[in-house]
């Protein structure tokens, strides 16, 4: 804990230097972290108790942001997942996809936006489409490279034991691929996030957080803007720590079995 | 055996297009949305013909460059000086951290406001983008340094500068080699999204939006093939790059033999 407290002592002395230097600066590009704070609060944290202090505009733009990234990002996890062991598991297929998954990965995502744009018309089905699409990758790419280096002599064993093709998926090359998995798991998360600002910007989305910072930016409300940056700087950072802690979890059979080697 | 992956990753893609194709062509998929795949396929070749959309492509890869160019001489420098200060890093590692999930698309109308300069703006954004990666690899590559090569040299008396030019740099390089390349790739999506989302004279992005706004699916998607492609090609050129610099590295480290 104490060493955790040693590590966040720069923090404040950064937030000083920040308050000091805008104040100096008298720039109005450049608000002071305090009046951000303080715009922030106005704008989404000055709500009743009983709503966790969330005003309506918090409500209105947070809530089904985060749910398009959330919802977004599960279906990619679920379709990277699915399809991933089973290229990873079959040479054939691999040998058939490999060309179509390079190429499509190579595709920047925010490229295709436009084209959602006009082939789904509604805003939902746009937003979901980009970030699916952008965020499969990684874990597709993961789940192939871990359901494919599956140790040999594990397979045979299974395989000798009489375990069925279900059990062995289940016991041991999921097992096996799992933190190949929960490394591109991680990364499609933060992915996730910058689709979603690139797809709510883009088009005319008529809520979400994306679309909160190009309306701060017409308003020319300087404050409220950096308060957009710091809230998604946080909203990164919160998603990151708590994948690490779940990741954490989930995997300590993996670390254990690592540090016994 | 190579011949035959080769054949199979052929007919994956011919089976692909093919299905897109019986798609529009039965009516199951509506081509004043959706256009066939052969006419996709024909405005991808028209592209590579056509003057205008090639200025698009040099105007992305200059931007592209540049913002690389900028995040790699920042950011090698200043991982090289966090990597050999210890205290220094421990200090601006929660400013690192805080700053690194930003999504660098989030700081455009910010940027945008800052500079008049369309190039400028753009090669901030991607600059901002691309530095991390290329940060976080020059940190890992100096703490990997071998501690018994660092030692060696110390105790035969040479200074620190003799250390890390002759030991930390070398180790370090194929990390920060790994990491320009996984910068590459975040500064193309990232150049790409600021042009969709800034406009200006010319890029992938901006010939996207344009055909986007006359409802031309087909030159969106041939224009998305495009930067694939130069995804693609790029990105194998660093891989080879890596290889050939850094072969004494990958041998070690038992990925080619």
């Amino acid at each position: 804990m104490s060493n955790l407290a040693v590590r966040l002592l720069p923090v404040p002395l950064f937030l000083a230097a920040w308050e000091a230097g805008c104040r100096m600066a008298e720039s109005t590009y450049f608000p002071p972290p305090s009046l951000i704070a303080a715009r922030a609060r106005e704008l989404w944290f000055s709500g009743p108790a009983t709503r966790l202090f969330l005003t309506d505009a918090a409500i209105e733009n947070f809530v089904p942001s985060l749910g398009r990234m959330f919802g977004g990002w599960l279906l990619a996890c679920f379709a990277g997942i699915v399809a991933g062991v089973a290229i990873g598991r079959s040479a054939t297929l691999s040998a058939y996809l490999d060309p179509l998954i390079q190429f499509g990965r190579a595709i920047p995502p925010p490229a295709l936006v436009p084209v959602f744009i006009v082939v789904f018309r509604d805003d939902l089905r746009m937003l979901l489409a980009t970030i699916v699409i952008g965020v499969v990758w990684p874990v597709l790419l993961n789940a192939v490279d871990g359901a494919r280096y599956v140790d040999r002599v594990q397979v045979d064993t299974a395989r000798v034991f009489g375990l069925t093709r279900t059990q062995r998926l289940v016991r041991l090359v999921l097992p096996a691929a799992a933190p190949k998995i929960f490394a591109g798991l991680r990364l499609s998360l933060s992915l996730a996030l910058v689709l979603l600002v690139v797809a709510e910007m883009t088009n005319g989305t008529i809520n979400g957080i994306g679309y909160e910072l190009v309306y701060m930016q017409q308003s020319f409300d300087m404050p409220g803007m950096w308060g957009i940056v710091a809230l998604l700087a946080v909203l990164g950072l919160v998603l990151n720590l708590s994948f690490l802690l779940l990741e954490r979890r989930t995997l300590s059979w993996h670390r254990l079995a690592r540090r016994a080697v | 055996m190579m011949i035959r992956t080769a054949i199979r990753g052929a007919a994956g893609v011919a089976a692909l297009l093919l299905v897109a194709e019986a798609a529009g062509r039965t009516g199951l998929a509506d081509t004043r949305i959706l256009p066939l795949a052969s006419t996709v396929l024909a405005r991808v070749a028209e592209l590579a013909g056509d003057p205008e959309f090639l200025q698009d492509i040099v105007a992305t890869l200059t931007v592209w460059a540049s913002g690389l160019l900028v995040a790699v001489a920042l950011a090698i420098p200043s991982g090289v000086v966090l990597g050999s200060l210890p205290r220094a890093e421990t200090a601006l590692r929660p400013l690192i951290e805080i700053l690194r999930p930003i999504p660098s698309v989030a700081l455009i109308p910010l940027v945008a406001l800052l500079f008049a300069a369309d190039g400028q703006v753009k090669t901030t954004i991607i600059a901002y983008a691309a530095c991390w990666p290329v940060l976080i690899n020059t940190l890992y590559g100096m703490h990997d340094v071998d501690p018994l090569a660092r030692e060696t040299l110390r105790s035969f008396g040479f200074g620190r500068r003799a250390v890390l030019l002759r030991v930390s740099l070398p180790s370090a390089a194929p990390f920060v080699m790994t990491g320009v390349r996984l910068a590459a790739a975040v500064a193309l999506i990232v150049a790409i999204s600021t042009e969709l989302l800034s406009g200006g004279v010319g890029g992938i992005g901006v010939f996207i939006m344009k055909a986007g706004s006359g409802y031309r699916v087909d030159l969106m998607l041939a224009a998305a093939v495009w930067a694939g492609i130069l995804g693609m090609v790029v990105n194998a050129l660093l891989v080879r790059a890596e290889r050939s610099l850094f072969r004494w590295h990958l041998a070690r480290a038992g990925v080619v033999a």
